[in-house]
Order: structure tokens, then C-alpha cells, then sequence
């Protein structure tokens, strides 16, 4: 169970060898092959961003920061605007990072804390993992002839009586936000579950061991000091997650209706970036093809910018968490 | 000798494999609109299985794609149903011969509990799309519907999320029978619907399909065979006569009896007169380049355009398209001559 109880001797070993040169020159070629790796990830980013950024150049020069602000979306008459689009990417995103995160964070707890025999603990989080593997236009298809149905009377008892609250201002006809950034938040599900797992296993067996000394019971013992302790790795289960809610394509885009509106409520139809940008491109003039570059960039900068501040967060606030 | 057999198993299972990619010495590939992809996937596959020495494909990508893979010369012929603008054509050096192959309904599906057959006068259908009839128990619905018990319930419109050669052709008709829908919306392959919350987007024809399927109080329009495959009530339309027909092979057969071709075979049927026929009734093209340098891949072109007037419309009806007319089919045919 615990990998700090005996360190295994191999081949008659002792631990005062010096490290032969085969393993001198493993160390060297592994060191290659990671730097080579790490720059070719990083040249392959910047390609893209060159090659989208290239096509995107004349839309740029020719709506600039309109773009971003304006709503209409009209191919023909060229007025184009992806305001109503960033909204719907980044208000469906923090929706599903609600949702999944608390149910994520909270399998991660159910997993790694005792609550069941190892067995089960481990069949369980393999049938979580799954659920990644599920294709997108699976959830898409769930989505529509099983989600929606079951939540329609619900949302629909919510608009008829809470109609005043601004989230359930309009009726659920069928698609919208809410079906979308549900099915977002068990897409994102696996994700979060599984990273946070990691960080609770990373915690050191000892400061378990410590704190149920100190007599704490079990959910002072999760809630003070396991929580906190992992907070860093569940913080970057949150970012990847949320990255991954953001760039979502196919199972939004036959769930969220595809309507080009700012609205707060979560019931009516929404877009995203990455619907938009699927479901625009196949038949796209050569004018809508470089505003829809131009879109692409945004939601790559909008992701970056997520990642990156996630990563100065986990950096900053957390001094054990920058270690790891 | 276990291992031998095994050996001989998998030559054996290749030696079948590869005859049948192997023998075809000219391959033909296409893209271009998904209206038609249906039809045309089983006609090229009958084609190619009745000639030997000719494999044909084709993607369904979209009209649009369809368009720039065949300017971009990646394709040996393109298809559309919104034909090509004037425009595109002058990009293509060697010159365009588009041909008609065949000609779809478009239809509008509904999902109301109860209500079997559905009437909608012109006025109606336009003012749903315009935003401007939100009920179905609107005045001007109920009163081309006697004895039907219409709901006090929202209409829910569904309209095509992508770019669609369907979208281009029913907006097309909009603008043709309401002003101020020409105004306020106009036409095209994407159309800025002016309709906010009651509004619901789906990618493809399917994705119409099953949207309208899946929500109460929901209308939306669809290729003709997409709603038969998929069982949608279908509402009758009223045509240019006043007439309410109801879509179907002989409605459909009597708006095109009605429009001539012209020269460059470019037509779109918006408004069609006739009291027999059904008001959304589109042409769709196959686009050919006028000069081909292959001779060998030119002659298994001509023998390919002759199947698909000739034997292939016998199958259009089933698959829910309309076969084209005799008179039509012969000036095709005629056009067909100038690839060279």
C-alpha cells in the first residue's frame, strides 16, 4: 500500500554505487529526448498560432476589437460579432466547473479516504475514467433524447414559479445552456475526479497517520487538513477541467441551440466559440473563413489565459503547491 | 504447418481484398452538398458496382466545401444545391457546366400533441420565421385549421446551426412570398433569424430532425426524405394559387413541370405557379469542369451523368427525391455535351 514502508534492492545493489556510465549516458539521452520533446510542443503551439493568426490578419485589420463586442452575427451582409459566443463559452465553462467540480473533488474524497475496501475503490474510479472515453457525439445524442426530457418539467416548474430570478427567466423549450453545460460538467467529470484523486494520494502517509493521532475525527481530518493539503493538485484538476469545458465542440453544439443572444437565463438557447466555429467553417465564404480564424484565436487566448493564471494561482498562493 | 495455413488465410483474404481497388484503373471523386448525399451515395455505388475499371466517391461536406474543392481542383466534380454565383464560376479557368440531377421538397415538421395534419397559409409560415406569430394558437393558424384543437403553447423554431444550401433555398422562398421578410432578414446560406429566445439551432438535416422530434410546440424545416425516414408530421403549405398542398412526389413534379430551365441550367424555383404545386421545391446541381485533359477519366464522366438521368432517377422517388422531368432531363442531357 504504501511505497515509503521498504525500498526494493535489485541485482545484489547497494545503495552507496556510484551511477555507471550507462546510466550517465541514459541520463544524458532521457535529458535529450525531454528538451527535444519540450521544444517541439512549444514550436508546435507557435506554428499554430502562426498559421491560424496568419489567416486571421485581414479580419483583424478589418473589425478589430468590433468583433468582440458586437452581436450580430449576419454572413450576408459581413456584420459579425462573437460577444453572445464568448459569453455563452465562458458562462457554460463555469457552470460545468461548478457542477463537476463539486461532484469531481467530492468522488476524489469518497475514493481516496477510506469510505470503501481498495477493490471497489479501484473499479469505481476506472468506471469514472471511462467516462472520458465516451465520444463527444454520444453525450451529444444522450443529451437530446434522454437529458433533456427528464429536466424539461423541472426547469419548466422553476421558469413557472422563479421566473422573477434572472437564471430562470425564460421557459426550457429544448436545446439551451442548461442541457449543454450539464452534459460539459460530466464531460469534465473524469477529468477533475481523477487529478484530484492524485493529489490525495500524493499526501504523505505519515500526515494521516499524524492527524488521526491528534485524535481529529474523519471529516475534521478531510475537511482541515487533507483539503488544504491537496488544495494545489484539485485547483489544477479545476483549471484542466475548465480547459477542457471551454474547448468542447460537438456535444454543445447540438445541445446549447446554437442562438446568437446574451442571456443570464439558463434556460434559453446560447452559442459557444467552438460551435461556431464547427458548425460555421464547412461552408464559410472565403471573408467568414478569416473572421472565423480570428474567433479561433480568441478562444485560444481565452484558454491560455485561463491556464496561465491557474498556474500563477497554484504558484502564488500555495508555496508547497509550486514544488510539485 | 498450423503456421502455413495461417499464411495462406491472410493471402487468401487479401487476394480478395485488393482486385476489387486494384481493377478500378479511374477513380472519380466529388464533394459537395449533403441535401443530395443520400441519393448520391447510392448511385455511385451501383455505378461503380455495374463497371468495372471505375471507382466513384464522393463526400457529403456541404455546398460550400463542395464549391472550393472543386475550384481548388482537389475534386473531378463538385455538387450544390445553391448552384454556383457568377462569381465562382468566373474563378474556374477552364470554365463550369452545371447540371441538375435531381430536386428535393423542402418541408416544415412540427411536433404538436394530437395534431396529425397541420395547414399553414403563406402568412403564417413567413411571420413564425419572422418572429412575428409566437402561438400556435395564433388567429391566422387556427383559421386555415377548422376542428383542429390548436395549443396556447410558444412556437419553438428550429433552424439550421451550419451553413446549408436547405437554409439558402427556404429563405429564399421567404423573401420571395413576404416583403418584409426580404427586408429584414433576406436570403443565404446563414440568415440572422430575428427571433431571440425562441429560437433553437441544430447542426445538419438530422440535427433538425431530432430537435424537432424531441421538443413539444416545435416547427422546423427539413429535406422532404429526412422526415419521411424519421416519421415527422409534415404541414401543407399554401402555394402561389392559394392552394394547400401537401409535400409529396406529385406536388413536387408539378412546381418543376412549371419552371424552365435556362441556357446555363441555373434556376431556383422560389414561388411556382400551378395550383398543383408544392411552394419549396429546390434543384440540385452537379458541378463539372468544361475541359477535362484525362480522355479516359472524360468518357467514364459522360457514361456516369448518363446513369444518374437516365437509370438513376427511377430511384430518386423512393429515396425522397423528385425525379426530374422528361423535358429536363433531355436538355441535360444536351448540356452534358459541352464537357469535353
Amino acid at each position: 500500500m504504501d511505497s515509503q514502508k521498504e525500498l526494493p534492492m535489485k541485482w545484489g545493489e547497494s545503495y552507496a554505487t556510484p551511477p555507471s556510465f550507462r546510466d550517465r549516458l541514459f541520463d544524458k539521452a532521457f535529458r535529450g529526448m525531454a528538451y527535444i520533446f519540450t521544444t517541439l510542443t512549444i514550436v508546435l503551439l507557435a506554428y499554430i498560432l502562426f498559421e491560424i493568426g496568419g489567416k486571421a490578419i485581414p479580419a483583424m485589420q478589418k473589425y478589430g476589437l468590433n468583433l468582440l463586442v458586437s452581436t450580430q452575427w449576419d454572413v450576408n451582409q459581413n456584420i459579425f460579432g462573437i460577444l453572445p459566443e464568448i459569453w455563452g463559452t465562458l458562462y457554460s465553462a463555469l457552470f460545468a466547473l461548478v457542477v463537476g467540480g463539486v461532484f469531481g473533488v467530492a468522488i476524489a474524497i469518497f475514493l481516496t479516504q477510506d469510505f470503501l475496501p481498495h477493490k471497489i475503490e479501484i473499479v469505481l474510479k476506472n468506471i469514472i475514467e471511462m467516462l472520458a472515453a465516451i465520444p463527444s457525439v454520444v453525450y451529444g445524442l444522450w443529451g437530446i433524447f434522454v437529458l433533456i426530457p427528464i429536466i424539461r418539467p423541472f426547469a419548466n416548474f422553476l421558469h413557472a414559479y422563479f421566473g422573477w430570478v434572472p437564471f430562470f427567466g425564460t421557459e426550457l423549450s429544448g436545446p439551451g445552456l442548461f442541457p449543454g453545460a450539464l452534459v460539459l460538467s460530466i464531460m469534465i467529470l473524469p477529468t477533475v475526479a481523477a487529478v484530484s484523486q492524485d493529489a490525495f494520494r500524493a499526501i504523505p502517509y505519515k500526515t494521516k497517520e499524524a492527524v488521526y493521532g491528534m485524535g481529529a475525527t474523519r471529516w475534521e481530518a478531510i475537511l482541515r487538513v487533507m483539503l488544504p493539503t491537496a488544495s494545489g493538485g484539485i485547483f489544477g484538476a479545476l483549471v484542466l477541467g475548465f480547459g477542457r469545458a471551454l474547448g468542447e465542440t460537438m456535444a454543445l453544439a447540438m445541445l446549447v441551440g446554437n442562438s446568437n443572444q446574451i442571456s443570464l437565463s439558463l434556460f434559453s438557447p446560447a452559442n459557444t466559440l467552438a460551435a461556431l466555429l464547427a458548425l460555421n467553417f464547412p461552408e464559410a465564404g472565403t471573408t467568414e473563413v478569416e473572421v472565423l480564424m480570428f474567433a479561433a484565436i480568441v478562444l485560444l487566448v481565452i484558454t491560455l489565459v485561463v491556464n496561465v493564471v491557474g498556474q500563477l494561482i497554484i504558484n502564488y498562493s500555495q508555496p508547497g503547491g509550486a514544488k510539485r | 504447418m498450423k503456421v502455413l495455413k495461417n499464411v495462406v488465410g491472410f493471402i487468401f483474404t487479401f487476394a480478395l481484398l485488393v482486385p476489387s481497388v486494384a481493377l478500378a484503373d479511374v477513380n472519380l471523386v466529388g464533394s459537395g452538398a449533403s441535401f443530395p448525399a443520400p441519393l448520391y451515395t447510392t448511385w455511385f455505388k451501383t455505378f461503380s458496382r455495374e463497371n468495372s475499371g471505375v471507382q466513384v466517391s464522393y463526400q457529403s461536406k456541404g455546398s460550400g466545401a463542395g464549391i472550393r474543392d472543386f475550384q481548388n481542383h482537389v475534386v473531378d466534380f463538385g455538387a450544390s444545391d445553391a448552384a454556383m454565383s457568377a462569381e465562382e464560376i468566373s474563378k474556374v479557368a477552364e470554365g463550369v457546366q452545371l447540371l441538375p440531377m435531381t430536386a428535393g421538397e423542402i418541408v416544415l415538421s412540427y411536433n404538436l400533441k394530437g395534431v396529425k395534419e397541420l395547414k399553414l397559409p403563406r402568412e403564417a409560415y413567413s411571420k413564425i420565421y419572422l418572429g412575428e406569430i409566437t402561438k400556435w394558437n395564433d388567429p391566422i393558424i387556427a383559421k386555415a385549421n377548422p376542428g383542429v384543437k390548436l395549443p396556447d403553447e410558444n412556437i419553438t423554431v428550429v433552424a439550421r446551426a451550419d451553413s446549408s444550401g436547405t437554409t439558402f433555398n427556404f429563405t429564399q422562398h421567404l423573401a420571395a412570398i413576404n416583403k418584409e421578410f426580404k427586408d429584414k432578414v433576406g436570403s443565404g446560406k446563414t440568415v440572422d433569424w430575428p427571433l431571440g429566445d425562441h429560437l433553437v439551432k441544430s447542426p445538419k438535416n438530422d440535427g433538425v430532425a431530432a430537435t424537432i422530434m424531441q421538443t413539444p410546440g416545435a416547427i422546423g424545416y427539413i429535406e422532404f426524405g429526412y422526415a419521411k425516414m424519421t416519421k415527422l408530421p409534415m404541414a401543407s403549405l399554401e402555394n402561389k394559387a392559394g392552394k394547400f398542398v401537401a409535400p409529396g412526389l406529385a406536388g413536387g413534379q408539378a412546381a418543376l413541370a412549371n419552371v424552365t430551365l435556362p441556357e446555363n441550367m441555373i434556376v431556383f424555383v422560389t414561388d411556382p405557379e400551378g395550383a398543383d404545386s408544392y411552394p419549396m421545391v429546390t434543384y440540385t446541381w452537379m458541378l463539372f469542369y468544361k475541359t477535362y485533359q484525362d480522355k479516359e477519366k472524360l468518357e467514364w464522366i459522360h457514361k456516369l451523368i448518363d446513369y444518374c438521368l437516365f437509370k438513376g432517377q427511377a430511384i430518386s422517388d423512393k429515396a425522397g427525391y423528385i425525379p426530374l422531368p422528361e423535358t429536363v432531363v433531355k436538355k441535360v442531357s444536351e448540356a452534358a455535351k459541352t464537357i469535353q
